[in-house]
């Protein structure tokens, strides 16, 4: 570096102010850039994980907070909120105000969803996980890896920035749908908010392609000798679908994007129909459809739904099966369902648009596909409990976050076939019964699964255990408070309890519902106050958590016999596969376990 | 652990069955239903929980029954090394499979006739869903919209006893969305599309209307009120308004005599 002087390194006496300067700050160059090398740009794909890891779950707390506002104003609307009410809403007296409101769910949804779901589990556990499980030392392409983790940090900018501008962040709903969404007038947070939002999930888009194309090129190109489709976990098999569905799905989105930016911006007319007085002012464009948009945004949305469970249900099955030390029950059929949950998805889009105005033949067409689409994830529940019948069960905190995975996942999926019967759903549409579908597969399903994933796999991450008593205390509180918060709204929705309503009950059909609410705010309150167990559990453990080897699940797929946490490189020997990934309780062994890695007894040798 | 974790889990379809129970007598059900065909929504409801119903206790009890059971620190017998039944694979997809195709079929009347099947007959009042409110507008004497004797009204919708009512739906600025619980109606409406929503309702009274699709910050309080009266009562409520309407904006020609 310090020949980078024209005309060469002269004596140190002689050098000008500024190379001396150079010349200096050149002993600080090399370590700096090793260290944003190392921890800051890494191209390790464990460290990329851990990025991911970190950053969802900061966002998780946000989006909770913002949750917990919303049921603040469903539990004492208009009231003066605590602590925040002064500092935010000072100029309203303490309390939220309507625009805000309107705010708040829009962006905890986008927050949710986006920043939360969607990157914890393609980018912390799809990107730590895939290389270790299937024997490679790396994805294919460590710095595109290392690239679709800082495209998040637009993103992140993006929406804190829309809190900040005139009228606030995004109020359109994470839905954004036009013409709400797309002239400026229409509210608030149409303005500037709205424009960064849109910006903010084009960055998360172009951040979740980059990762598809990395996790398939990875799976099958990488993969270690002898790990053939057919023997790799169900996590692989979850994150290779689910790459697939981001890759085919995402585009449509993103185009989508552009054009709503374009229309706000540049004056086209993709979502404007003509005739428009919006705050008594004419939209200047026309010859638009604002049911364009819907069908645009649902064709990724409802695939969408789809990547944010299924790489739970992969880790779960894994979960399942090495804690009830057992195989895992219908593999091949477990492989099938869930390439049958992905395809399927792509046809169903149209039922979040039963009520939308399409023509209601088309309604007909999507009620069938979305009807079946639930057969799939029934033979997935069936052969979890398959999984569990017969076997040793071990109630460690991952075991019992996993089984809570198909228990709430069994709710979440029976609620959602009233929503796919459309004359059920002119009644359900937009009340809180598609609320408590929502959160029960997005929260009791994923969330849980995550919960579990993370004690699972952070002996293996940190080379250090969570407490196990601390996570069970998570569990148990996180369950009760769950389904206290979400099962009465399929009641609340019963009784046509409008989403999206600052202030339900000046209606006299709803005005009874507020006790309920009140009892759901309480439960909600309890749930968020739980997850401070699991920050400091998280946290605690970093620093103090017991010590752990290579394999304290006793475990059988690849990531167990790499040290804890892996070195670059991952493995300290060529691993070589000679079986599948859920061996356990094998005659061929006198453990309950059988690694993939481990060579099978001299008599076999000949059958395998 | 087992005890205790199979406790929780056996709680869910206890409690939740108990819960669903608890709320159904104590208030907590459909908001009453005025009209003739809410109720195959209702039924069809009714008709998949039971379903679901006995799938959810089925399941969940199996579930907290392996985990009672199974418990590897008390159950002394080693695991099944067993991979998957193909027989078992087979009955539970197609038993599934038939019941979700047989629940598909038995709801298209339903759908078909609340949808695709309006009345031959011109609409009773056109509703234009505007940022925050219900603009009415009820075809005059002449029985046409669009002409002088229309009669405009804001979020007051009154509709005649036992009578098709069709509604011709449009919005002004952004997507709204016509909600009448009790009459389990409900259609988005969408700017630069006019849409039909029919439905006849058997009992007096007024009933809430209620926009079901955001629409900005006074989505929450775009309250409409149906009124559901008599003929002769609609009638006259009709023709106040019309006379009201009349009394601030020049009357044509030839009832100016009759004003006064």
């Amino acid at each position: 570096m310090s020949t980078s002087v024209a005309g060469g390194h002269a004596p140190a006496q002689e050098r000008n102010i500024w190379q001396r300067t150079k010349h200096t700050l050149g002993a600080y160059w090399q370590p700096t850039k090793q260290f944003l090398g190392t921890y800051v740009f890494s191209r390790d794909h464990k460290v990329i994980g851990i990025q991911f890891l970190f950053s969802t779950l900061l966002w998780f707390l946000v989006g909770g907070l913002l949750a917990l506002a919303v049921r603040w104003q469903l539990a004492w609307p208009w009231s003066d909120m605590p602590v925040v009410g002064r500092m935010l809403f000072s100029a309203e007296g303490g309390q939220i105000s309507p625009e805000f409101y309107t705010m708040l769910f829009t962006m905890h949804a986008s927050i949710m969803i986006f920043f939360v779901i969607i990157p914890i589990l393609a980018g912390a556990f799809g990107n730590f996980l895939i290389p270790l499980m299937i024997g490679a030392e790396d994805m294919a392409f460590p710095t595109l890896n290392m690239l679709s983790y800082w495209f998040m940090w637009p993103a992140f900018l993006c929406m804190t920035a829309s809190f900040f501008v005139e009228g606030g962040a995004g109020a359109a709903g994470w839905t954004a749908y036009p013409t709400l969404s797309a002239v400026a007038g229409a509210a608030p947070g149409s303005h500037y908010g709205q424009t960064l939002w849109l910006w903010g999930l084009v960055f998360v888009g172009v951040s979740s392609m980059m990762g598809s194309v990395n996790y398939l090129t990875t799976i099958i190109q990488m993969r270690a000798p002898g790990m053939n489709m057919f023997r790799m976990p169900m996590t692989i098999w979850a994150m290779f679908i689910t790459a697939i569905l981001q890759a085919f799905a995402l585009p449509v989105l993103t185009a989508a994007l552009f054009m709503q930016i374009l229309d706000r911006t540049l004056g086209t007319g993709f979502f404007l129909p003509e005739g428009l007085l919006i705050n008594n002012a004419e939209a200047s464009a026309g010859g638009g459809q604002p049911l364009l948009w819907q069908h645009l945004f649902w064709f990724y949305s409802h695939p969408a739904v789809y990547i944010m469970i299924l790489p739970a249900m992969g880790m779960v099955s894994d979960i399942i099966s090495c804690n009830a030390r057992k195989p895992l029950f219908g593999y091949k059929p477990m492989v099938y369902s869930i390439a049958g949950i992905a395809g399927l998805g792509f046809i169903v889009w149209g039922h979040h648009m039963f009520m939308s105005g399409m023509n209601p033949a088309l309604g007909m067409a999507f009620m069938l596909s979305t009807m079946m689409i639930a057969l799939p994830s029934a033979i997935k529940v069936f052969n979890w409990l398959g999984t569990m019948w017969g076997g040793r069960l071990r109630y460690t905190t991952a075991m019992l976050f996993a089984i809570s995975f198909v228990s709430m996942f069994i709710i979440g999926g029976l609620s959602g076939i009233f929503m796919a019967a459309t004359p059920v759903d002119i009644f359900i549409h937009d009340t809180y019964f598609i609320v408590a579908h929502i959160h029960y597969v997005l929260f009791g399903g994923t969330a849980f699964g995550v919960f579990g994933a993370i004690y699972f796999w952070f002996p293996k991450m940190f080379g250090r255990m969570m407490n196990e008593f601390w996570g069970k205390i998570h569990f148990f509180l996180s369950f009760l408070f769950f389904n206290g918060t979400f099962f009465p709204m399929h009641i609340l929705g019963v009784g046509g309890f409008p989403r999206r309503l600052a202030d339900p009950y000046h209606y006299e059909t709803f005005s009874h519902l507020l006790p309920m609410n009140q009892f759901i705010t309480i439960c909600a309150l309890g749930m968020g106050a739980t997850q401070i167990i699991f920050a400091a559990n998280l946290v605690w453990s970093l620093f103090f958590g017991p010590r752990c080897g290579r394999n304290p699940w006793h475990a059988n797929t690849l990531e167990w016999t790499a040290p804890s946490p892996p070195g670059h490189g991952n493995f300290d020997f060529q691993p070589i596969v000679y079986r599948g990934p859920y061996e356990y309780a094998s005659p061929e062994t006198d453990e309950d376990y059988y690694p993939q890695t481990q060579p099978p007894p001299e008599e076999a040798v000949a059958q395998h | 652990m087992g005890k205790l974790a199979s406790l929780f889990f056996f709680a869910v379809p206890i409690v939740g069955v108990g819960f669903c129970y608890w709320a159904l007598t104590n208030g907590y059900n459909f908001p009453v239903d005025i009209s003739v065909t809410g109720h195959r929504i209702d039924h069809l409801f009714w008709f998949i929980a039971a379903l679901t119903g006995v799938v959810f206790i089925a399941t969940e009890g199996v579930l907290a029954w392996f985990v009672w059971r199974y418990d590897g620190s008390r159950n002394p017998d080693a695991a099944k090394f067993a991979h998957g039944n193909h027989n078992l694979e087979v009955v539970w997809t197609i038993v599934p499979a038939a019941t979700l195709v047989f629940i598909a079929i038995y709801q298209m009347n339903a759908w078909a006739d609340a949808k695709m099947r309006p009345p031959d007959m011109d609409p009773t009042v056109e509703v234009t869903a505007r940022q925050f409110e219900w603009r009415l507008r009820y075809p005059g004497a002449d029985g046409k919209l669009g002409t002088r004797d229309d009669v405009h009204h804001v979020n007051d919708l009154h509709v005649p006893l036992d009578t098709e009512i069709l509604v011709s739906l449009k919005s002004a600025d952004v997507l709204h969305s016509f909600f009448l619980p009790n009459l389990r109606v409900k259609q988005d409406a969408v700017p630069g599309m006019k849409i039909p929503v029919w439905f006849r309702a058997m009992e007096p009274g007024t009933y809430d209307l209620v926009c079901a699709e955001l629409c900005g910050w006074g989505h929450y309080k775009m309250k409409g009120r149906l009124t559901v009266e008599s003929r002769e009562d609609f009638e006259a409520w009709l023709a106040k308004k019309y006379q009201e309407q009349s009394a601030t904006q020049d009357a044509p020609a030839e009832e100016a005599k009759s004003e006064e």
